[in-house]
């Protein structure tokens, strides 16, 4: 094992801790990289959304997880920036160009939203956002001369230096992967810079952030546009890789989705944001493997067991009957959102900390080192 | 003129089912300071089990009202010791997401075992109505509005004139304190969601006659009650009933008058405009820290 001395602020805020990060980060992207060419074509398409809900995972996380500020209205921010893109592209725009403007709109707005959110805190932000998503949803379904209304809009497909990017292609997800590679360094320098540091004291006391200081007012302004403008980027991408967006693909549901990205993968860490993503694009798959395999599988091992066929057949129908029930899906989210936080509120990102702790420091793990304490006394009414 | 009245009545019905909803919001956030998106849920659990008891094993109207309402008391109790009394005092954000889960866990399970077909149930005054001149109003959005009456009426009276009411005022003011004067904070606790889910469930049974019960109209409703508990300034009992009844008439009115698109994005705009003037809602106290 290898022990960190930390001994100025250089070291505290180093990119790469030791060289350990380098090989591991550099073996993780040499697999990415040889990844299209290995997997089946499913995996990579399942891949490329991994990256686009991590990518707006990251712009998440820099508004809940490092500000504070919760939103349930990034679907909101996305449809902008996948609007954008759909729209800009029948003036033969180029990629480049409104992959920008994407990005820039989306920021525009998430900074218009930030004034007003200004005043509110807790749940009336949380209102307030969703209430803003709402009103773009809307507004997306009529304004249908931009928008083409509940029509909807066909998204050609991405050309770049003249090149045609087809959606399926190992080159768009290498363009995807790009994306959200320089998505996480950005942040992480951000979050090294002073900028990051005001974000976090933000995040931890509101009250204490102002007395060192720091101009609360422009930094959450900041931390939202910043956040929207990376969910806008994610959207142009997003819109690429369906081909084709309506209005009533940017709900309510779909900002919880992100949501859930963050709490599952760990509200406070960027490797959440990824493993919340890769969590959350792999339940479909899940839930197919349960339809198709578990009741055979389940009831092959009663029949390994010494159950008879009739038993076995079943036990298979039972099984079967309970895998394909509609809405399955949703409560798997249901029980697995209230058990994260519940028992993990650190997220996955949290539990692989644990486990890393537990090897480094092998004989004298103590679990109390993550004990949680509740705070009663810190509360919301009184700001 | 007429069409005016006719409006408003049924936008005060409508109004009154947000505001009880809302009302389950306030009461659970006052006493605990855990805001429970699974509350349109709840409301939306009440009315199936109404459903079972009325239309599926064919009791009585008001016994099945009843045999809903202390089903759905017991099953707030459970969902609060299983799910929010351990992470009672963590973050809001938490908070939030256990509620949402609960939600989606709730919906999919009614899917489940009831089906996502709509249902009805057949209520004493379903069809009758009441005729002033030429203005016709329904018996069940005149019921809808008489009940809520009454519900806050005995709210007022429950928290006012009994002690265990007194007790749940205390511990919503200073949990803390409340625990040291002797008063069992858990148990007041886990009775506040009692009633919360009872008068979500009466939401849920008097809201049937009027739009039908499905799986997702908690959802639905769910997301048109924030609005008015935010509107009323959440922790307050009177303001989450005022802001339902504003959602409410806003919303039939801007149906009636607006284009059509109007109706659903009307009362979020009003209520980003109060947000914007008056942060912490219509009846809000904001308190400060004094230091």
């Amino acid at each position: 094992m290898r022990f960190l001395f930390k001994t100025d602020y250089e070291d505290d805020i180093r990119l790469f801790p030791h060289s350990g990060y380098v090989v591991s980060y550099g073996i993780l992207l040499a697999l990415l990289m040889i990844a299209p060419f290995v997997l089946s074509s499913y995996l990579v398409s399942q891949l490329v959304f991994v990256c686009i809900y991590a990518t707006v995972g990251v712009g998440l996380m820099i508004l809940t997880g490092f500000t504070g500020q919760a939103s349930l209205g990034h679907a909101a921010f996305l449809a902008i920036g996948a609007y954008t893109a759909a729209y800009l592209q029948q003036y033969n725009v180029p990629f480049p160009v409104y992959f920008l403007a994407g990005g820039l709109l989306t920021g525009v707005v998430g900074a218009l939203v930030g004034f007003p959110a200004l005043r509110l805190t807790g749940i009336y932000l949380v209102i307030a956002t969703i209430s803003f998503a709402f009103i773009v949803e809307e507004v997306l379904a009529r304004w249908e001369s931009v928008t083409h209304g509940n029509e909807g809009m066909r998204v050609k497909t991405l050309s770049l230096f003249g090149q045609a990017v087809p959606q399926n292609g190992p080159t768009f997800y290498f363009l995807c992967l790009g994306v959200l590679i320089l998505t996480i360094v950005g942040t992480l320098n951000l979050l090294r810079s002073p900028t990051g540091r005001a974000f976090v004291a933000i995040r931890d006391s509101e009250t204490a952030a102002r007395s060192m200081g720091v101009n609360v007012s422009l930094y959450k302004v900041k931390s939202f546009a910043i956040s929207a403008a990376i969910t806008g980027l994610a959207g142009v991408l997003f819109a690429h890789k369906l081909s084709f967006i309506s209005p009533e693909m940017f709900t309510l549901q779909l900002s919880i989705e992100f949501i859930i990205v963050i709490l599952i993968g760990g509200t406070f860490s960027l490797h959440g944001a990824v493993l919340g993503a890769i969590f959350l694009v792999m339940i479909d798959p899940f839930l197919t493997y349960l339809k198709d395999d578990l009741p055979g599988i389940i009831a092959g091992t009663f029949a390994t067991f010494g159950a008879d066929s009739v038993t076995a057949g079943k036990i298979y129908s039972n099984v079967a009957a309970v895998a394909s029930a509609n809405g399955l899906k949703g409560a798997i989210y249901g029980v697995i959102i209230v058990l994260f936080v519940l028992f993990e509120p650190l997220g996955l990102y949290g539990r692989w900390l644990k486990i890393k702790l537990f090897f480094q420091l092998f004989p004298l793990y103590k679990r109390a080192t993550f004990k949680r304490q509740k705070i009663y006394v810190k509360s919301e009414r009184n700001r | 003129m007429l069409d005016f009245v006719q409006q408003l009545v049924s936008g005060i019905a409508l109004g009154c089912v947000y505001g009880l909803i809302a009302l389950g919001f306030v009461l659970v956030y006052k006493a605990t300071e855990v805001v429970n998106f699974a509350q349109g849920d709840l409301m939306m659990l009440g009315g199936f089990f109404a459903f079972t008891f009325i239309g599926m094993l064919g009791l009585n109207y008001w016994l099945g009202f009843a045999g809903a309402v202390a089903a759905m008391a017991l099953f707030g109790m459970l969902a609060e010791r299983v799910v929010v009394r351990p992470i009672l005092g963590y973050p809001q954000f938490s908070i939030i997401m256990a509620t949402i889960g609960l939600g989606y866990f709730l919906r999919s399970v009614v899917g489940m075992i009831w089906g996502t077909d709509d249902f009805k149930i057949e209520t004493p005054f379903s069809d009758g109505v009441l005729r002033i001149g030429s203005l016709v109003l329904a018996y069940d959005k005149l019921s809808v509005i008489a009940a809520t009456i009454i519900l806050c009426a005995l709210l007022y009276l429950f928290f006012n004139r009994t002690t265990l009411g007194t007790a749940m005022r205390a511990s919503s003011e200073n949990m803390l304190a409340a625990y040291y004067m002797g008063i069992p904070v858990k148990r007041v606790v886990s009775i506040v969601w009692a009633i919360s889910a009872a008068v979500a469930t009466a939401a849920g049974v008097l809201l049937a006659p009027i739009t039908f019960i499905h799986s997702n109209v908690g959802l639905v409703l769910g997301l048109k009650a924030f609005p008015a508990a935010v509107l009323g300034g959440f922790g307050s009992i009177p303001g989450a009933v005022v802001g339902g009844v504003l959602i409410g008439v806003i919303e039939s009115m801007a149906g009636f008058y607006l284009p059509q698109g109007w109706k659903d994005v009307a009362p979020y705009i009003v209520l980003l405009v109060v947000l914007l003037l008056k942060p912490e809602g219509l009846f809000g106290i904001h308190t400060r820290k004094k230091v």
